[in-house]
């Protein structure tokens, strides 16, 4: 039981991780490999404010300044490349990781830290079912809901997002249609990065943060990106939790020096048995459908 | 004698039967053509033939042994080469180098042996490049031997890849629409070309749309529609099948 | 013909170097760049794979390392205890293995260098094949991933085994006596020999690799960058290519961390994280993705200075930046590929200008 809710825990946090490689995925057809870094700026910006405004402030502008990283990503180094190979992005973006983390050692240096606990502290817990859990697992749990929910009535419900669905399903079309394919684009830039941050954010009294943390966060919530079918976001949060629980389940059987090995075997092992995930089908894979 | 020999030839995507229980023959040193409507399955059929899909069901002989399902670079080493419908050249080689794979499966140094550069390796090495230049010249291209084969025109792009297609002295040639973005001039080399080349004793099989050329050169037709065969014959009999001219004009006059 | 030439240079550098360095009375100077020289192997070969049959790899690092931690792990107590004493008598007996102590006076057995070098070759070129014959299946984003994955499965192996040394790594390597009159060790009197064998290795691989990517099997390589489809179709079988050029250059690599780890007398995990796979794959970038000279270049400089520690403690970001602008800027790297290209065309060429 302990297992399966730290795995939830953890595992919905990668599912967030996945759902924002998913965004800029449909949108551009780039992995992002900066993605992990987004959470990592969500929670240093949040710790940095929020010894001098409250918390629910911290944490927004946080989000706010994250989603403008993003923005300046999209503008400075996205926009106007056309037609880039798919090695260039890649090498691009794992660029840009590698400059966001090292501005931020620099900015904070390598320390650990953490925000304060939303509700209570450490050694608060709340009794569900039997089991006595931190309030803080329930944060994370109704935010990453939360944001699935928003994310899901966004691009259902709204404008904004039905075009931003237009443009993944087939960009010529949309912007044939007067949609603005560029700004959708800049959107999902801006759209991950706040996703990621606020992911970032609520995680960051359990599992604290530091500079380097952005990485491998950043491949497991790949491993469920690909895991889920890469582009759905439903398959993104099964294979999220999934992933979670796997990982707490090895660290009961193997030394926790190995946590990350099992993760990435898994991730090798999907790449090479079943690269369209678990749920994407194999014709139903071009079909891009949020 | 039939130097290729397809049968019963199946393959579907999903829930659409892109090539249908096709069979046909084509004969040693002629030329025959495979014509049909946009998305009739003609390129699908290639890529069947060629080992770039997997089929489904059916048979493929090729000079009496089945090349059915084998990958394409054997197929390739069986003695077929192809052009495709949209030019894939190597775009970060020299038109030079992009022949020169052409001769891939005529030549033998392996991977130590090319590191090595062994005696042999380097003799190999001047005798493709020689067949290459000899090719160059064979399609006119020889002044842009060492131009990147990414920024020709379209026609000269179109030149190379027949002219690697043909390096490996194939015994069948597919070609998939080779006069698709010529000029009027450049379809009657084109056209003399493939003579020129059946006549030495290459075997073609060629999808095209242009019908003049098509029934000028080719010695006999395939006429595909929605991925199944519905004639064959030599040009002036599939000319006037009421069926072909049906699948051409629309489809409400097959009825009448 | 001006490949030797150009080889021939590339020697006559190596050459005026030391001399340069003895003169100004800067011989250490000739350490860091006898660690640039192995770390150019590694750049080498994933040259290879990356730039010339355009297959990423985000995992070369681990390939280095498994080459280094197979050298340390064979010539220090690791092995002694990995053994035990019965085994270790009859390797002993069999003259598989001569005994010794390590620098604290602990029992420490030594795999001679006859066998170990093959070893660690046979431990890359091994799982090269295992990890490429299923992941060079893969495309884009998805063998970028894989090779990822894999580099760092392997790097938190080393960082979580006893038998690596875990974080620590394992130092008090032995140096090894490759040949009368030459012993690769950091020791202050080894110095010019070390280096003049670290280049004798580059330059071994460069007249290798050269060779390849001028005849048919480069011209094979060449053509699956350029399209998988019409290489396949021309007749090269494309997955045995791929996995050939991702086993060697795995060796490569290997080899430069085996070397490396006798000259330094140790190796760390870090030598297997993706900080360092990251950086080799931005020295091939800037050096012009399909450009061996550039490559090495870049990367013996790029190196040189990193040992030196002129980027201090941005050693990283430089890299990152590099990679980032070069592949916004520069895709085809630095170097004008143009000019350098022309050295190596010219074999291919000279038949046609008679
Ligand atoms: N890889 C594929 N996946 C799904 N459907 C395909 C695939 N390749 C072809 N098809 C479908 O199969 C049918 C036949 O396509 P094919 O390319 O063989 O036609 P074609 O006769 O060559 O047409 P054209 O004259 O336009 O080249 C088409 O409806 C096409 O959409
Ligand atoms: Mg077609």
């Amino acid at each position: 039981m302990q297992y399966l809710l730290s795995g939830i825990t953890t595992g919905s946090i990668y599912a967030i991780v996945a759902i924002g490689f998913n965004i800029i995925y449909n949108t551009t057809g780039i992995i992002n490999f900066a993605q992990g870094e987004f959470l990592m700026l969500g929670g240093m910006i949040s710790i940095s404010l929020c010894s001098v405004m409250p918390l629910p402030l911290a944490i927004a502008l946080a989000v706010a300044v994250t989603a403008a990283v993003g923005y300046c990503i999209e503008l400075l180094f996205v926009r106007w490349i056309h037609n880039p190979t798919v090695l260039r992005m890649v090498v691009m973006t794992i660029g840009i990781s590698i400059l966001i983390r090292e501005i931020a050692l620099h900015v904070w240096d390598e320390k650990v830290r953490s925000l304060p606990y939303f509700t209570g502290n450490e050694v608060t817990s709340v009794s569900i079912l039997g089991a006595r859990i931190s309030p803080q697992i329930l944060w994370v749990l109704g935010t990453c809901a939360l944001i699935v929910v928003l994310l899901n009535l966004f691009y259902g419900r709204t404008l904004l997002g039905k075009a931003m669905r237009a443009c993944s399903a087939n960009r010529m079309a949309a912007s044939l249609c007067g949609i603005n394919a560029g700004r959708m684009v800049t959107v999902s830039f801006m759209l991950s990065a706040a996703i990621g941050a606020l992911a970032g954010c609520v995680i960051s009294p359990m599992t604290q943060t530091q500079y380097d943390c952005g990485t491998s966060l950043a491949i497991k919530g790949f491993t469920a990106a690909i895991f889920g079918g890469l582009g759905s976001s439903s398959g993104a949060v099964i294979a999220g939790l999934l992933i979670g629980v796997i990982e707490a389940v090895s660290i009961s059987v193997l030394p926790l020096a190995y946590k990350d090995a099992v993760t990435l075997t898994l991730l090798l092992l999907i790449l090479v048995v079943r690269p369209s995930g678990l749920f994407g089908s194999r014709e139903a894979g071009a079909l891009k459908e949020f | 004698m039939a130097l290729l020999e397809v049968n019963n030839l199946c393959r579907s995507f999903g829930g659409l039967r892109a090539v249908n229980n096709v069979s046909f023959r084509v004969n040693t040193g002629t030329i025959k053509a495979v014509i049909g409507p946009n998305g009739a399955g003609k390129t699908t059929l290639f890529n069947l033939i060629a080992g770039a899909l997997k089929p489904d069901g059916g048979s493929i002989l090729f000079n009496g042994r089945s090349i059915y399902g084998l990958p394409p670079f054997r197929v390739a080493a069986a003695g077929i080469s192809r052009t495709f419908q949209n030019i894939k050249l190597f775009g970060n080689m020299t038109v030079a180098e992009n022949i020169m794979v052409g001769r891939h499966t005529r030549s033998g140094s392996g991977f130590a042996a090319s590191m090595l550069s062994l005696p042999r390796t380097r003799r190999e090495e001047r005798e493709i490049a020689e067949r290459a230049a000899e090719l160059a010249r064979l399609f006119g291209i020889e002044d842009v031997l060492d131009a990147g084969a990414a920024s020709l025109d379209f026609g000269r792009q179109r030149a190379v890849e027949f002219a690697r297609a043909l390096a490996s002295e194939p015994q069948l040639l597919l070609l998939d629409e080779p006069a698709a973005g010529l000029n009027i001039y450049e379809t009657n080399e084109l056209a003399k070309r493939i003579v020129r080349i059946r006549d030495m004793g290459i075997t073609i099989l060629l999808i095209e749309h242009d019908m003049s050329l098509v029934m000028d050169i080719s010695d006999e037709i395939a006429v595909l529609s929605y991925g199944e065969k519905i004639a064959e014959g030599p040009p002036c009999n599939v000319r006037n099948n009421p069926q072909v001219i049906a699948v051409y004009l629309g489809g409400d006059v097959a009825q009448d | 013909m001006k490949r030797f030439v150009a080889i021939g240079a590339l020697a006559a550098a190596v050459i005026a170097l030391h001399l340069l360095f003895a003169a100004a009375g800067a011989e250490y100077l000739l350490v860091q760049l006898t660690m640039a020289a192995y770390y150019a192997l590694v750049v080498i070969g994933l040259c290879l794979l990356m730039g010339y049959a355009g297959q990423i790899s985000l995992g070369h690092a681990a390939f280095f390392a498994l080459g280094g931690y197979t050298a340390a792990v064979l010539s220090t107590n690791s092995f002694t205890q990995l053994m035990g004493a019965p085994a270790l008598e009859r390797l002993v007996h069999w003259g598989l293995v001569t005994a010794g102590t390590d620098a604290y006076g602990a029992a420490a057995h030594q795999v001679p260098v006859w066998l170990s070098l093959p070893l660690a070759v046979a431990a890359a070129a091994a799982v090269a094949l295992v990890i490429g014959i299923p992941v060079l299946k893969l495309k884009g984003h998805y063998l970028a991933m894989a090779t990822l994955g894999f580099g760092t499965i392997l790097y938190r192996i080393f960082l979580g085994t006893r038998l690596f040394g875990e974080a620590d790594g394992i130092s008090s390597v032995r140096p090894c006596a490759l040949l009368p009159g030459l012993t690769i060790g950091g020791d202050t009197a080894l110095r010019t020999q070390n280096y003049y064998f670290a280049w004798a290795l580059v330059l071994l691989a460069m007249v290798l690799s050269l060779n390849i990517v001028s005849s048919r099997a480069g011209r094979a390589l060449r053509s699956i960058h350029g399209s998988e489809e019409a290489a396949a179709a021309m007749g090269v079988n494309t997955a045995r290519y791929k996995l050939y050029v991702f086993i060697l250059s795995a060796v490569f690599a290997a080899v430069g961390g085996f070397f490396m780890t006798h000259f330094n007398g140790g190796i760390g995990p870090a030598e297997a994280g993706i900080m360092k796979s990251v950086r080799y794959v931005a020295i091939v970038a800037v050096g012009g993705m399909a450009n061996l000279w550039g490559s090495l270049l870049i990367g013996v400089l790029l190196n040189f200075l990193s040992l030196r520690g002129i980027f201090g403690s941005y050693d990283d970001a430089v890299f990152g930046a590099l990679l980032v602008f070069i592949m916004a800027l520069a895709p085809d790297g630095i170097l004008r590929r143009e000019f350098l290209h022309r050295i190596m065309r010219v074999r291919i060429r000279w038949p046609f200008s008679k």
